[in-house]
């Protein structure tokens, strides 16, 4: 008589003793549990990816059938925009976002790299702690009431400074370059610190400056985080929508001077997407087709920066 | 010669530094100036019933008791739905995985994700949920809409949390048998609990300033929200009409503060529980 004859199998056993309720499981129980959690997990997952394809997919369907009616080329530098009429062109929108978002960098970039430069390097532990905190607060004010604020204090401020209505590239990247500071400062801040010691030992035994030390050594070693901070704020500037809308003015005219209103892609898509039908919304996706490429575009690139650190 | 290059050093070091610093300040001084502007000219008419009452005349006077509410269901359904997808695929990105094309695709996929303005997920949630799925503009389309824009943020944040969680801790639970799920679910999620609750709570406080998307998604309806699928609008959503249609400036100056006093009230908890920092 063999072993097994007298020992029945797992199997058996199961059949005829079925566990008591809240029994040990199995190992055949557990490792089954183990598979279907991850099977859930992964699909969880891939979240990300089908929203991103979703999004993809329906703005796109949306948008693409007009840009085709329009024709591309008409549609990107098309200087007239009455919908109504079933005239789409939003070269004036493009510009308008470029202009805005270069602003904005211009005002928001040196602040924030000095500030970085200043917590990341010369501040002490004290200012170091009062400061991140604020920038971190800064970041979480929403953008509506960024706006708010540009209308009651930056508008006014202008019209009586350089003239003209107020409402301007001028104030909208003003304001955009406040609403990007937090961006920039706290990754270029990170790729700061993440330069080793050893290169700051090393500049001032070589008889640097502190201020030598940072421009030739630590910036330079920094550079490609300090790129992508830059780039990551540039897409933050150009997507904005409510704080844009309300100090920009909206006209839609190519802006020829920073005292000039504009109309910004996303203010395009907000103004007009309560009333908007027909042809008119699907310009209005058209719109934000062209918006997300550009902002895609940039988030490659991004990418592609932070990979090569 | 000698002397006067080193003089020029030193000079340019001196500059190179104050502006280092002046910079710095004048950076806190603009929030310091901005917090203070909110809180001079709205404090006036914040009470315990501005937040308890109805809004009257179309916000001219009252409170905002039910945008409040809504604010709050809103929040509460979008981080239903984005907590466990976002700690879900960091589960799955940490644990699950090695470095391969697909964890490049589903990083990527949130890279993107992240990078999108929320106009274009109010277009997304309008054309969607709104629309083609029938749901027409309801707190569910809102609360859809915003779990899509906060989940990378939650993926990022839970990500970096489990990470940080040490490989022996791990190497514990399974040394006395546990499966991984059960090491998972007893010993990483707890460890990581702070930095998962910190992802959240960043999550919270864009939901609750968001405006771009909720107001094509979610609409503009004033009145208290009875069911999932009834229009509603959010405080930022009121700022905004308050503020641009001009229909009280008092009112305006008022909801600005109480919303950012929220917001900041959620961050600046989320900074004193864990003390952790976060970027964007």
């Amino acid at each position: 008589m063999s072993r097994d004859d007298r020992k029945p199998d797992a199997a058996t056993v199961l059949e005829t003793h079925p566990p008591m309720p809240g029994a040990p499981a199995t190992a055949k129980d557990l490792s089954r549990r183990e598979k279907i959690i991850q099977q859930i997990l992964s699909l969880t997952a891939f979240s990300a990816v089908f929203i991103l394809g979703l999004i993809i997919i329906f703005v796109f369907k949306a948008g693409i059938p007009l840009i085709y009616k329009v024709g591309l080329r008409e549609f990107l530098i098309g200087t007239a925009w009455s919908p109504t009429q079933g005239e789409f062109g939003i070269l004036a929108m493009i510009v308008g976002t470029l202009e805005v978002t270069f602003g904005a960098l211009l005002i928001g970039v040196p602040l924030s790299l000095l500030t970085a430069i200043h917590l990341s390097e010369f501040a002490t532990q004290s200012t170091k702690s009062v400061m991140k905190p604020l920038i971190e607060l800064l970041a979480a004010i929403p953008s509506v009431v960024f706006g708010f604020l540009g209308v009651v204090i930056l508008v006014p401020f202008i019209r009586e400074t350089f003239g003209g209505t107020g409402f301007s590239v001028l104030s909208a990247a003003t304001v955009l370059g406040v609403m990007i500071l937090p961006t920039i400062i706290s990754i270029s801040f990170d790729s700061l610190q993440a330069v080793p010691q050893a290169y700051r030992e090393g500049a001032l035994a070589l008889g640097a400056t502190p201020w030598q030390m940072v421009v030739r050594v630590i910036v330079p070693a920094a550079r490609s985080g300090i790129i992508t901070a830059i780039v990551l704020g540039m897409g933050r500037a150009m997507g904005e929508t409510m704080a844009v809308i309300m100090v920009a003015g909206n006209a839609v005219v190519i802006p020829t001077s920073p005292l000039h209103p504009c109309r910004t892609l996303t203010s395009n898509i907000a103004l007009e997407m309560a009333y908007a039908s027909g042809d008119h919304q699907k310009a209005l996706f058209a719109t934000g087709v062209v918006l997300f490429v550009m902002i895609f575009l940039l988030n490659v690139l991004a990418t592609a920066l932070m990979k090569r650190k | 010669m000698e002397q006067e290059f080193q003089r020029s050093n030193t000079f340019w070091n001196r500059v190179g530094t104050r502006l280092c610093m002046t910079t710095t300040y004048s950076v806190a001084g603009i929030l310091a100036a901005i917090l203070f502007y909110l809180a001079w000219k709205g404090i006036g008419r914040l009470s315990i019933g501005f937040f308890l009452d109805s809004p009257i005349d179309l916000g001219r006077e009252g409170g905002v008791f039910p945008i409040l509410v809504s604010t709050l269901l809103l929040a509460a359904v979008a981080l239903a739905i984005a907590v466990p997808l976002g700690v879900g695929t960091a589960v799955y990105l940490t644990e699950y995985t090695k470095e391969s094309w697909v964890t490049m695709l589903i990083r990527f996929g949130a890279e993107c994700l992240a990078g999108i303005p929320s106009i274009i997920f109010g277009l997304f949630g309008f054309i969607l949920f709104v629309v083609t799925l029938g749901m027409g503009w309801s707190i569910l389309s809102g609360a859809l809409t915003l779990a899509c824009m906060v989940l990378p943020t939650i993926i990022r944040t839970s990500e970096e949390a489990i990470k940080a969680v040490p490989a022996s801790i791990r190497q514990v639970g399974f040394s006395l048998g546990a499966t991984k799920s059960q090491v998972i679910w007893h010993i990483v999620l707890p460890q990581s609990r702070s930095g998962i609750i910190t992802g959240i709570i960043l999550a919270l406080g864009r939901v609750m300033g968001e405006t771009a998307c909720v107001i094509f998604t979610t609409g503009i309806s004033m009145e208290m929200p009875s069911s999932l699928f009834d229009s509603a609008r959010s405080m930022a959503v009121h700022f905004y009409i308050l503020a641009r249609e001009g229909i009280s400036m008092d009112m305006a100056n008022t909801t600005a503060l109480a919303l950012v006093f929220m917001i900041l009230l959620v961050n600046l908890g989320a900074t004193i529980l864990f003390g952790r920092r976060y970027s964007r």
